[in-house]
């Protein structure tokens, strides 16, 4: 095989590549639509979050579009899946920002994909609503990157302060090994101090753990008051069903990452009497007919169910949230970015499924304590108990 | 012999061309960012190559280099303030030191062995980036990563750090090329062919082979910082064991012992998923399918499958 | 005292599903001498066909098992044809590939099936736990501690006293004398898939009641259950089964009187430690290829 011919192929390969990728170009773009760019995990260890979320999108979008769209403008979505793959995510949103050319972008799933994909939409001036938990994404404040998803602050805060109420001084935490369950140890030890709680014991297990036992007993012999397992699922389900194995007597706690059927489901009668942080949308149905949310809750989980398989999870919420409020900001906007994004920032009082959100310039999740509640299991189903 | 030079001088110019007509042509930036991300990958599955094409063995942990090289870059220059460049110096001494280390006892191993053994050097190393939280972030990522800058230029559009990444990968492809037609390059094709002959007509295996895995893993840091310093955000979730699967899939598809395999590899790999984006649910299944298929038909690689087709077409 | 027994119980529930799945690998190997990077997928099919048969479609658990166990044999069948067969170029390098795609493949596969969501089924004997001596354990771990033994026995016997095993050992030795004699190795290595991938639904169908089942479980399964093989010695089943529940004795070990973050890193840890010290694995399997 000659050298030249080997060049000559070469070369002819990589002119085939780079027309491939021209030729994948998206359609010339109807002067009419408002496009709007969403990245989510739809598959990979995060689908969890991601495939409701882009249902989410779309039945936000359809609804908005059936009333005629923004300005007689109707929207058009691009949505990619990043596979909870920070790199990916990175090349998702710059075809979104360069060659879909949209004008604002939904998403992130995950918190390491929206820290990766910051800089570049500061650097593009895009305004970006990411549906990931990571206080980081908010703090400090970037001028284009806003968030909707509760963060893991006001979960444990919102936990804490009700242990506090039962009077429960002494835990044992086991988390699990990746960003989410990072974050949530990191703002449960920060926090720990300021409800006068001790942490006596701080075990970690993998997200795809078989048995956690050994953890377990481990906490056991410290003889907390509590344990709080901060994961998503299955892995709590396996904690759940392993803590009713060895007999442990005290309370269990989980976070608001198995806010969702999908727990119950798992663990089975293990998950009875356990306790968690959650968006209101668990138990709409027993809120008071004055809670301000109660409503928007209500036709969002009616719409959701008839329109998708499979009940509602407080996750898609945060998509749904997130388009309704960039919906609101471009009235009116005539598709400016700027105008978009200070729209979105002086927004106040936006009652949302994930809570009543508050924007401002040094604000901008727009969240407050307000937006958790604490639930039960019992019966297979959600109590409401604060 | 110095016609064959003649000739692979003429490719890599060929090459230097594309590469500054593309910078100067192409406006759009997703697709200056996509050919950046392929010149990255290319350097990875060209380091890679040289270890599995030319010297025979094989690696399944090298993202442990790729992210060892990030990693250490990204530490010097925020916690301990180190100029980005002398950094870069950093996470090719640091990954060419712990592949020293490791390669002197995993590769006294052979065939499968061996890729065991890098395969578990490389899960450990990626539960070191997860755990090591003061140090790295840990699984939520380091953030803040500096963007290049050499004098006036800065290196913070995509165009300009898309000529950085190629012209030090086309750099390493003319190092690597003088590399195997050099002495050092045969005594590496006997290694590859019988361990057992080279070793009787004298050749020193076994420094050899460590040779070229040190090299193969600092050619993978190189890699790693200059993906630190364009996303400016690193994660253990980049450096797995499926990356380290990537890499080597790279290699195998464009073709072992190939330069411009490493090349062809490279893009397909790092273009296929973007192609895939349309079949949406399917992109997994359709990803694997290509894989096996390519395998099955041409399993010298695309570079000599695809040229041995040509050729028995013309005859 | 009591707590090292715990730890003790965990390492055996972990090392039981561990060394379950090794025994397959192993099997395949010292058949083919292919490492089959899918295997893991492989009990994710069972796994999630039980849980489609057995508590979705509520057979009795029999038929379900056996059925199965029945349908992974069929895959593993459709995968050797076509995936292994039909390389023209049998290279470790080129096998390795091909299984590594086989596995992204099937996990797709998993995922347009069943869905991303996770599974769970309740446990073959009920869950009560069994009281040792202040420990406990479930009644699910000494079922698949018992498949496992049936499993090795099984194997043994199939190897050393029937035809059929015997001959698949010649093809082992060299497929070229064995052919010679007669031996249909093609055949051989066919029933060899089968078994690896049957056995693979049978770990998959054991473990589902105590593991989440989900699309993507098999690859870190594959993973440790390989290191838990490598352990013992690539290709003895014997080697498997010690592997297994070593690995899995010292996982739990390493949490509880170490710390465990590190419990990823012990499985690998040791694999390097036995590669460098004793490649052959704790039954020094090097040049022998079965047990």
């Amino acid at each position: 095989m000659s050298m030249q011919k080997l060049t000559k192929n070469v070369v002819l390969l990589l002119c085939v590549i780079f027309a491939g990728c021209l030729l994948t170009s998206s359609w010339v773009q109807a002067a009419s639509t408002y496009k709007i760019g969403g990245i989510f995990a739809v598959t990979g260890p995060a689908s969890f979050l991601g495939d409701p979320e882009k249902k989410s999108m779309e039945m936000a979008v359809k609804s908005i579009n059936d009333r005629g769209g923004i300005d007689g403008h109707l929207l058009e979505t691009v949505i990619y899946d990043t596979e909870a793959d920070p790199t990916k995510g990175v090349m998702a949103v710059n075809k979104l920002i360069n060659k879909d050319k949209v004008l604002a972008i939904i998403g992130p799933s995950t918190t390491p994909t929206t820290l990766a994909v910051i800089n570049f939409v500061e650097r593009a001036q895009m305004p970006l609503i990411s549906c990931a938990a990571g206080i980081q994404i908010t703090q400090p404040v970037k001028q284009w990157v806003f968030k909707t998803a509760q963060s893991d602050v006001l979960a444990v805060a919102s936990l804490y302060s009700h242990l506090q109420e039962v009077g429960i001084r002494k835990i044992g935490i086991l988390t699990v090994s990746n960003a989410f369950g990072e974050s949530g140890k990191h703002q449960l030890e920060a926090q720990a101090g300021a409800y006068d709680i001790e942490i006596a014991r701080a075990e970690s297990f993998g997200a795809k753990d078989t048995d956690m036992t050994a953890q377990l007993t481990k906490i056991r012999k410290t003889d907390p008051q509590a344990v709080i397992c901060w994961g998503t699922n299955p892995g709590p389900a396996v904690v759940a069903k392993n803590v009713e194995q060895l007999k442990m007597k005290m309370p269990l706690y989980m976070s608001h990452g198995v806010a969702s059927p999908k727990f119950i489901e798992l663990a089975g009668d293990s998950a009875e009497g356990i306790c968690l942080p959650s968006g209101k949308i668990l138990v709409a149905g027993l809120l008071p007919a004055n809670d301000l949310q109660k409503e928007v809750l209500t036709q969002y989980i009616e719409q959701f169910e008839s329109r998708y398989d499979g009940k509602v999870s407080g996750f898609g919420g945060y998509a749904f949230d997130a388009v309704n409020i960039l919906a609101k900001a471009m009235k009116g906007s005539g598709g400016d970015r700027e105008m978009i994004r200070a729209a979105i920032e002086k927004m106040g009082n936006h009652v949302g499924v994930s809570g009543i959100f508050n924007f401002s310039a040094t604000e901008h999740n727009g969240l407050g304590p307000d937006a958790f509640v604490v639930v039960k299991i019992k019966n297979s189903t959600w109590e409401l108990l604060r | 012999m110095l016609l064959r030079w003649g000739k692979n001088n003429i490719a890599f110019m060929v090459l230097f061309f594309v590469v500054v007509a593309i910078g100067i042509w192409i406006e759009n930036q997703y697709y200056l960012q996509v050919l950046t991300f392929i010149g990255i990958n290319s350097l990875l599955a060209l380091g890679l190559n040289m270890l599995m094409g030319y010297a025979g063995q094989i690696s399944l942990g090298h993202a442990a280099f790729y992210g060892l090289g990030a990693y250490t870059s990204a530490i010097l220059s925020v916690h301990y303030n180190v100029n980005p460049w002398l950094a870069l110096i950093g996470a090719v001494l640091t990954a060419s030191l712990i592949a020293f280390i490791i390669g002197i006892p995993t590769l006294k191993l052979s065939g499968y062995y061996l890729g065991m053994g890098t395969l578990g050097f490389g899960m450990v190393v990626h539960v070191l980036f997860r755990e090591w939280s003061t140090l790295t972030g840990g699984a939520s990522g380091f953030v803040g990563i500096p963007p290049l800058e050499l004098g006036p230029i800065s290196f913070l559009s995509v165009r300009n750090y898309f000529y950085l990444v190629w012209l030090i990968m086309l750099a390493n492809m003319v190092i690597c090329r003088r590399l195997i037609d050099s002495r050092i390059g045969r005594a590496l094709r006997s290694i590859h062919d019988s361990e057992h002959a080279a070793e009787a007509v004298g050749v020193d295996t076994a420094n050899l082979k460590l040779m070229i895995f040190v090299f193969s893993a600092a050619m993978s840091a190189v890699a790693g910082f200059l993906y630190a310093h364009f996303v400016s955000f690193i994660s253990p979730g980049s450096f797995t064991f499926l990356a380290s699967v990537r890499m080597v899939t790279m290699v195998v598809i464009g073709g072992m012992a190939s330069i411009w395999g490493a090349l062809l590899g490279a893009s397909l790999l790092t273009l296929l998923p973007e192609w895939l984006h349309a079949f949406a649910d399917y992109e997994m299944v359709v990803y694997g399918a290509v894989l096996m298929i390519v395998m099955i038909l041409l399993p010298q690689g695309l570079t000599r499958g695809l040229t041995e087709i040509y050729e028995r077409s013309r005859k | 005292m009591q707590e090292l027994l715990q730890y003790l119980f965990s390492g055996i529930t972990n090392g039981a599903i561990y060394a379950v799945i090794a025994v397959g690998f192993s099997m395949l190997y010292s058949s083919t001498e292919l490492i089959n990077f899918a295997h893991g997928e492989f009990v994710m099919l069972g796994a999630l066909t039980l849980v489609t048969l057995w508590g979705g479609l509520h057979l009795p658990l029999a038929l379900a098992f056996i059925l199965t166990v029945g349908i992974v044999s069929g895959a593993g069948f459709i995968f050797e044809r076509f995936a292994v067969r039909t390389v023209k170029k049998p290279d470790h390098i080129v096998l390795v590939i091909i299984t590594v795609g086989a596995s992204i493949f099937l996990r797709g596969i998993g995922m347009l099936i069943w869905g991303k969501d996770a599974y769970s089924v309740p446990a073959f004997s009920g869950h009560q736990p069994l009281d040792i001596c202040g420990a406990t354990l479930l009644p699910q771990s000494i079922w698949i501690m018992a498949i496992v033994g049936i499993m090795v026995f099984g194997l043994y016997y199939f190897f050393s006293r029937t035809l059929t095993g015997k001959a698949m050992r010649a093809c082992a030795i060299s497929k070229r004398a064995a052919w010679i004699t007669g031996i249909p190795t093609g055949k051989m290595v066919l029933l060899a898939f089968m078994m690896s991938t049957g056995m693979g639904g049978v770990a998959g169908a054991m473990i589902a009641p105590i593991t989440m089942s989900s699309y993507d479980m098999g690859t870190i399964l594959g993973l440790k259950g390989f290191c838990a093989a490598m352990l013992g010695g690539i290709g003895s089943l014997w080697g498997a089964v010690i592997g297994g529940f070593l690995l899995g004795i010292a996982e739990a070990m390493g949490v509880g009187l170490i710390s465990s973050s590190l419990k990823d890193a012990i499985a690998f840890v040791l694999l390097l430690a036995i590669l460098y010290v004793r490649p052959g694995g704790i039954v020094n399997a090097r040049d022998v290829q079965r047990f």
